[in-house]
């Protein structure tokens, strides 16, 4: 091997995109996936119901890369870096499948980039921020464990892209909430004050909870394509009982933080920290509408 | 992402171990060579150190690799040392540049190439953090030599990024520059850092790749996208050019690099390779170099470039560059925040191997 011409190999077409130290491929994601709507679905549903779970991914995933170079080891750099990823390749999927869905050939960049607050549709446990990294560790704990929960059940959808993506992001899903449970784990059964931290980062998220198990009209209508999220409901309370338990941590009793009149997250009501983080991704983007990237 | 330290010059003194003396065994990241460690293997600094000395210089004569277990010089155990953990810090450090846009990347794809890449970095300082160890170092003394200013890092990254061009101009110039720099460490005489290097520059030429077609897209977009990208271009050119560190005259451990097979080319022939290279690129993406004495020189098959300003790189490798203090505060603030995350790691370990003890 001529490493000394290595560098004018550069310039050759012949390298796939495996040369990423992690791996990972950024062809289109629903190549060779048949995207029609399934008959009897209706499109608006299915994008709106997209528009949710790529939400969900999408602003999560932003929490996730503002750790970037300040995790506290390196391990956890990478770690942290590849479960934000994992979502954004889950977000870029929806996002993509809400356009075709709905007809309208959006794409998911208009989506992320071109839509105001009201029209975001996550939970509000993805948008919030961390006060540290025991916060970081409860939230990914209990959103991870919500959202494995629910795309193994997606798995089964009626529509073949939704079920395509779930069966990708339960390989992914699993990894995440063994990477949290397993922090959760060494937090609360390490040193006092980490099992402080991470009680204060559990009593943060539990007020987020409730909203994750109350089902949306559109999902109530879509019955089949998508997930009742009340039926996760006894498998994440198992899952995190058993992680709390081998943590020796408590769940707190706290009240599920209220929406505006009663409307949350899947309503497009978020919290005051969301309209930041959407200054944030949309910066850029808003700035120069013209340009291509 | 940069080269190992051609810009420094000798650093203090590193490691926490004695002079001479006994050492932890550490196996290196990859396969030891058979045959190469016979005359030390487990014995240490044997009684006849001239037949150990002489060993080594055969090794390196005969091109072939030093492994961790091999006999070789405290000099030389300290040199590289000191160069590869200085490369495992620039990947570290070089996250925060380009981290700083991933969250606000114009578009998704965009978004994941850049997360994928400054995540390719952090893995490029474990394998370098590994490498180093097989010299009996100790990652956790490294980072604190690096937040207390006792090792450097690549000067590159004490420049700040302005726009999203920056983006794609670091992947063209500085991992440019970083990969000629380094393609000819994939022959370094110690093996375990060899063997990295292998690895690194395929996937810092990947990256370079992915930037350069970044600023393609951008020349052929928007007035206002391909002013970011000249901007952008005039702002790195010069501090590219000075990642090649100084010039021969000036640059005292080459010598003895060389005659080491640890460093295979002077500073300024990589860097004259480094524009000969990048001046047809430039020309192809429709950007200029800000230097009016760039021209190709027939007689010298190469092309003449303008003086860099040393009183520039000096200063910021001094510590007063725009970023220095910043960089250094902010992975001060990761590692020393991250703390009570990493004793709490072990003390859990120690509980549990307790738990097990107690049971058994």
């Amino acid at each position: 091997m001529g490493f000394d011409t290595a560098y004018e190999a550069i310039s050759e077409e012949s390298d796939s995109g495996h040369r990423w130290a992690f791996g990972t491929g950024f062809t289109d994601p629903l190549a060779g996936v048949d995207t029609t709507v399934p008959a009897g679905v209706d499109g608006a549903d299915l994008a709106a119901y997209c528009l949710m779970l790529g939400d969900d991914a999408l602003i999560m995933s932003h929490r996730l890369q503002q750790w970037l170079a300040r995790a506290p080891e390196l391990e956890e750099e990478t770690a942290l870096a590849n479960v934000a990823l994992d979502l954004l390749g889950q977000a870029r999927l929806l996002l993509t499948r809400a356009g075709r869905a709905d007809g309208s050939g959006r794409t998911e960049d208009d989506y992320a980039f071109d839509r105001t607050e009201r029209e975001f549709r996550n939970v509000r446990m993805a948008e919030v921020t961390d006060v540290d990294f025991a916060g970081l560790i409860a939230r990914l704990l209990v959103f991870s464990t919500w959202r494995l929960a629910l795309l193994g059940r997606l798995r089964e959808s009626a529509d073949p892209v939704l079920a395509a993506v779930a069966a990708q992001g339960v390989n992914e899903l699993t990894y995440h909430r063994d990477y949290a449970a397993g922090w959760t784990i060494r937090l609360g059964d390490g040193t006092d004050y980490s099992r402080q931290r991470m009680q204060a980062g559990l009593a943060a998220v539990a007020p987020l909870v409730d909203e994750l198990f109350v089902p949306s009209v559109v999902e109530q209508r879509l019955a089949g394509v998508a997930v009742n999220p009340e039926d996760l409901r006894p498998e994440c309370d198992a899952v995190l009982a058993q992680v709390l338990a081998a943590a020796r941590l408590d769940w707190p009793q706290v009240y599920g933080l209220s929406g505006v009149s009663g409307k949350a997250g899947r309503d497009g009501v978020h919290t005051e920290a969301m309209g930041y983080l959407l200054a944030e991704l949309q910066s850029v983007a808003r700035a120069l509408p013209e340009a291509t990237w | 992402m940069t080269g190992p330290g051609a810009e420094s010059g000798p650093g203090p003194q590193v490691g926490p171990w004695p002079e001479t003396g006994a050492r932890p065994l550490q196996e290196g990241i990859g396969p030891v060579q058979p045959g190469l460690g016979a005359l030390t293997s487990g014995t240490g600094v044997a009684a006849d150190a001239g037949g150990l000395e002489q060993h080594f210089e055969e090794t390196i004569a005969r091109d072939r690799r030093i492994e961790p277990r091999d006999w070789m010089p405290d000099a030389y155990r300290k040199t590289m040392i000191r160069q590869i953990a200085q490369h495992a810090h620039s990947e570290i450090i070089g996250m925060q540049p380009e981290g700083n846009w991933v969250t606000r990347a114009p578009s998704l794809r965009r978004k994941a190439i850049l997360l994928a890449k400054v995540q390719d970095e952090a893995g490029h300082g474990l394998y370098l953090y590994s490498a180093v160890e097989t010299l009996g170092a100790d990652r956790a003394d490294l980072t604190d030599r690096l937040i207390t200013g006792r090792q450097k890092y690549s000067s590159i990254f004490n420049y700040p990024t302005l726009t999203f061009a920056d983006v794609g101009v670091i992947g063209w110039l500085v991992d440019g520059a970083a990969i000629c720099n380094q393609v000819p460490l994939c022959r370094s005489s110690y093996g375990p850092y060899a063997r990295a290097m292998i690895r690194i520059c395929k996937e810092e030429s990947f990256h370079q790749r992915q930037g350069y077609e970044l600023l393609m897209t951008m020349m052929r977009g928007t007035s206002a996208q391909r002013e970011m990208v000249q901007d952008a271009t005039n702002r790195w050119w010069w501090p590219s050019l000075m990642m090649f560190g100084p010039p021969d005259g000036q640059s005292p451990n080459t010598e003895q690099s060389m005659r080491w097979r640890i460093k295979r080319h002077t500073n300024d022939d990589l860097r004259q390779r480094f524009v000969d290279m990048t001046v047809p690129q430039a020309e192809a993406l429709g950007v200029t170099l800000p230097d009016p004495e760039l021209r190709w020189n027939a007689e010298r098959d190469h092309y003449d470039f303008g003086e860099i300003d040393w009183s520039e790189f000096k200063r910021v490798i001094g510590g007063n560059g725009p970023c220095n203090a910043q960089r250094i505060a902010a992975r001060r603030a990761a590692h020393e925040g991250g703390a009570w995350v990493r004793e709490a790691a072990a003390a859990h370990a120690a509980k549990v191997a307790a738990r097990a003890e107690a049971a058994a």
